[in-house]
């Protein structure tokens, strides 16, 4: 019953997913109006870990408030952190040194697939197979040692400060990437074995959660999610930001809009992450790794916008100063949030179960949500 | 060589010299009824531990190994702390049928053990319908899970009893024609004759192609029944967090589970017995000296060889492979397996009259 999709009418059965529903990934809360498995609504109810991080950031200097954008997509702390640099340099005129602009590369290209492995071990056990996300951690933890070497942490790092990088790479760094480059490419192989090539997987995938490129788009979809629907819309080809506009890698296209689709552009985007680590892992400049900046920054009266590419999407921070040590007022345009409202439009009039993977396509990082 | 049908003899020579014959009797219930709860137990506690450590060996992780010898006891300790853990029941859950289920589930299982044959002349019941016996009592386990999921009065567990319901009375139909195509070649439905007249090799290559299709959609059938991965729908914690038994605990859950993995090993210990001759040594036609070599090896450790080998294959399965959706897990049965199997008995039928099986 086609027309009765949208609407709650009187027999239908209401379930609450989450808060602590195992495939909500922490703490998201999504109203299910379900006639029998079909969903007819989905609502997402927000707000459950919201710790108002836009109006902390008022009260910290342009220093700190990039340590508290860590806790918001901690899969993509790195990220983040290079999209406030990179808006508080914009706002003060720094020159980053070139040392500083390669590390920062390297260190969101090695976020990202951090991310993309975190994203791919959990979105197969919302299908039910547990065995990746023991498999996607293996690699993972490749990476995060790596990452704990150089910046002190392993999941909220805090290694992007105004101008560059905190401090330099650790002396192993070199060594360590170009081992868990010919480890990665070993094991991307096998993930296509084990879940991409398998008949259950691609029925469960294909032709599920469909989103066209013009809804895509109107719902302010951006990341793996709009590009899976054949929207180019990559902010490091169409922005280019650092040193993204010398290097030598594809924006990755899926055009079916499905899961699937999805699903394959985070597989090929981490193959092009390691193209582009491959690219610069011999040629790190020599020279600072840091310009020298003010103790205490002030930013010029005025608004300052930038955009990133993190895996999830585009992250985009807008600063409005008045001329003080803090910022007047602070707005982040995170991909989650705007991912996460096309679900409904998604999953009408497909099942219970497909929810399930449809959410893991979108690959949602709750306090990216509820900031 | 020591077999369990010397001492199940030797037990009951001596039961009925010193009581007449009607104690006797009652004394040899009391004394089967006392090992099959011991081997419930003992299956539990090894089905687990081979459960953990198969999972740990697939997903490159270490698996228990704190408590005791490799971690032996450590499902030893988990059924001390399910016993000790309260058995809660929700509010407005009907308390009656919410507390029968679980002991539902417990007792078609055990009674699903009566014709099994454990080794050569070892059984409980040799009974002459063996497997009309086994698939009517397993078709029975579902009401448990129905009744778990309604009176729980919660939403998820009604929707995984609902699914449940649906799977497993569909692939009964699977199961039930795949198993019928042992027993139109045997032409006796006595679990033991069966086994017997494998005494020149094994189903599975005396009836080569159709018993190997009757065989994997016995495996597939099988599986959702006993609502294993990748059909585990009734449960799947990432839709309905943990399905029909979502509001039980301690005790009561442990049944459940118990039940689950009992259930595996019958199934497995039938698919053995039907395709892979169950106590049966591997013998080949009339290879007489060779087929002598086979039998010094127990007809014990033949039968749970077999059936450990099946419980592996399931068990790899559900650590492989995602999940199903409910209507491709129907579609699949409606529309594969079943018309696949129907074919399939016909052609057995054909090469049982015409004689084209070894």
């Amino acid at each position: 019953m086609v027309e009765e999709i949208g609407t709650t009418t009187e027999g239908d059965l209401i379930i609450n997913v989450g808060p602590q529903h195992p495939a909500t990934h922490g703490v998201l809360h999504l109203v299910i109006t379900l006639n029998g498995e079909t969903i007819k609504k989905i609502e997402p109810h927000l707000g459950y870990i919201h710790r108002s991080i836009e109006k902390m950031c008022e009260s910290l200097t342009y220093r700190q408030f990039i340590y508290v954008t860590s806790r918001m997509d901690y899969l993509s702390a790195h990220i983040n952190n290079h999209a406030c640099a990179l808006c508080v340099e914009k706002g003060m005129q720094i020159e980053v040194p070139a040392r500083a602009e390669v590390i920062r590369v390297l260190m969101d290209e090695l976020t990202r697939i951090a991310s993309h492995e975190l994203w791919w071990g959990a979105m197969a056990m919302d299908l039910g197979a547990f065995t990746p996300f023991f498999h996607a951690f293996r690699e993972r933890e490749a990476i995060n040692e790596i990452m704990e070497e150089t910046c002190g942490a392993r999941l909220t790092m805090n290694y992007m400060v105004p101008g560059g990088v905190m401090q330099d790479l650790h002396p192993d760094f070199q060594r360590k990437v170009k081992e868990f480059i010919i480890l990665f490419k070993r094991k991307i192989d096998e993930y296509d074995e084990l879940v991409t090539g398998n008949i259950i997987f691609q029925n469960r995938m294909k032709g599920i959660g469909y989103i066209s490129p013009e809804d895509a788009i109107a719902y302010g979809c951006s990341g793996p999610v709009l590009r899976g629907s054949g929207v180019s819309c990559d902010v490091r080809k169409i922005y280019p930001y650092g040193i993204y506009g010398q290097l030598n890698f594809e924006e990755v296209l899926e055009t079916a809009g499905d899961s699937f689709a999805r699903y394959m552009i985070r597989i090929r985007e981490m193959k092009q992450s390691i193209r582009i680590i491959e690219q610069l892992i011999d040629n790190i400049p020599e020279g600072d790794f840091v310009a020298k900046t003010k103790a205490v920054l002030k930013l010029p009266k005025g608004e300052f916008y930038t955009r990133v590419e993190t895996a999830r999407g585009e992250f985009g921070v807008y600063i409005v100063s008045e001329g003080g040590t803090t910022p007047y007022r602070i707005k982040f345009r995170s991909p989650g949030f705007s991912n996460l409202s096309a679900l409904d439009h998604m999953a009408r009039g497909s099942k219970l179960g497909d929810l399930v993977a449809m959410m893991g396509t979108l690959d949602l990082v709750i306090p990216d949500i509820d900031r | 060589m020591w077999s369990f049908n010397k001492i199940a003899g030797i037990v009951d020579q001596w039961l009925n010299q010193t009581f007449n014959p009607t104690w006797a009797l009652v004394f040899e219930m009391v004394i089967v009824g006392v090992c099959v709860i011991g081997l419930f137990a003992v299956l539990g506690l090894v089905l687990v531990i081979m459960e953990r450590r198969v999972a740990a060996w697939i997903q490159i992780r270490l698996g228990p190994n704190r408590v005791g010898p490799k971690g032996m006891l450590q499902s030893l300790a988990d059924t001390v702390k399910l016993l000790v853990k309260e058995g809660m029941t929700p509010a407005g859950a009907d308390k009656f049928l919410f507390n029968l289920a679980p002991y539902i589930a417990m007792m078609v299982a055990m009674l699903l053990m009566a014709p099994i044959a454990f080794a050569k002349d070892f059984q409980i019941w040799n009974m002459n319908i063996g497997v009309l016996y086994v698939s009517a009592i397993s078709s029975v386990s579902v009401i448990g899970i129905l009744m778990a999921g309604w009176a729980s009065n919660n939403k998820y567990s009604l929707m995984g009893a609902m699914r449940s319901g649906a799977q497993i009375v569909s692939y009964e139909l699977s199961a039930g024609l795949s198993i019928l195509a042992v027993v139109v070649l045997t032409g006796s439905l006595n679990l033991n004759e069966i086994v017997l007249s494998q005494a020149d090799g094994w189903w599975i290559f005396k009836g080569h192609i159709p018993v190997i299709i009757a065989f994997i959609i016995f495996i597939i059938a099988v599986t959702a029944e006993t609502n294993r991965a990748p059909f585990d729908l009734a449960e799947a914690e990432s839709e309905l967090t943990a399905g029909f038994h979502t509001e039980y605990s301690g005790m009561k859950f442990a049944l459940f589970f118990l039940a689950e993995y009992i259930n595996v090993f019958i199934v497995c210990a039938i698919g053995a017995t039907l395709f892979l001759g169950g106590w049966m040594p591997f013998h080949i036609g009339h290879w007489e000296s060779f087929n002598h070599i086979m039998d010094y090896v127990p007809s014990s450790i033949w039968f749970f060889g077999k059936t450990f080998f099946m419980i592996f294959l399931i068990m790899w399965f559900r650590w492989t492979f995602p999940r199903l959706r409910i209507d491709q897990l129907l579609n699949l049965e409606w529309k594969y397996l079943l018309p696949i199997s129907m074919f399939n008995i016909l052609l057995i039928t054909a090469m049982a009259i015409l004689g084209w099986h070894f």
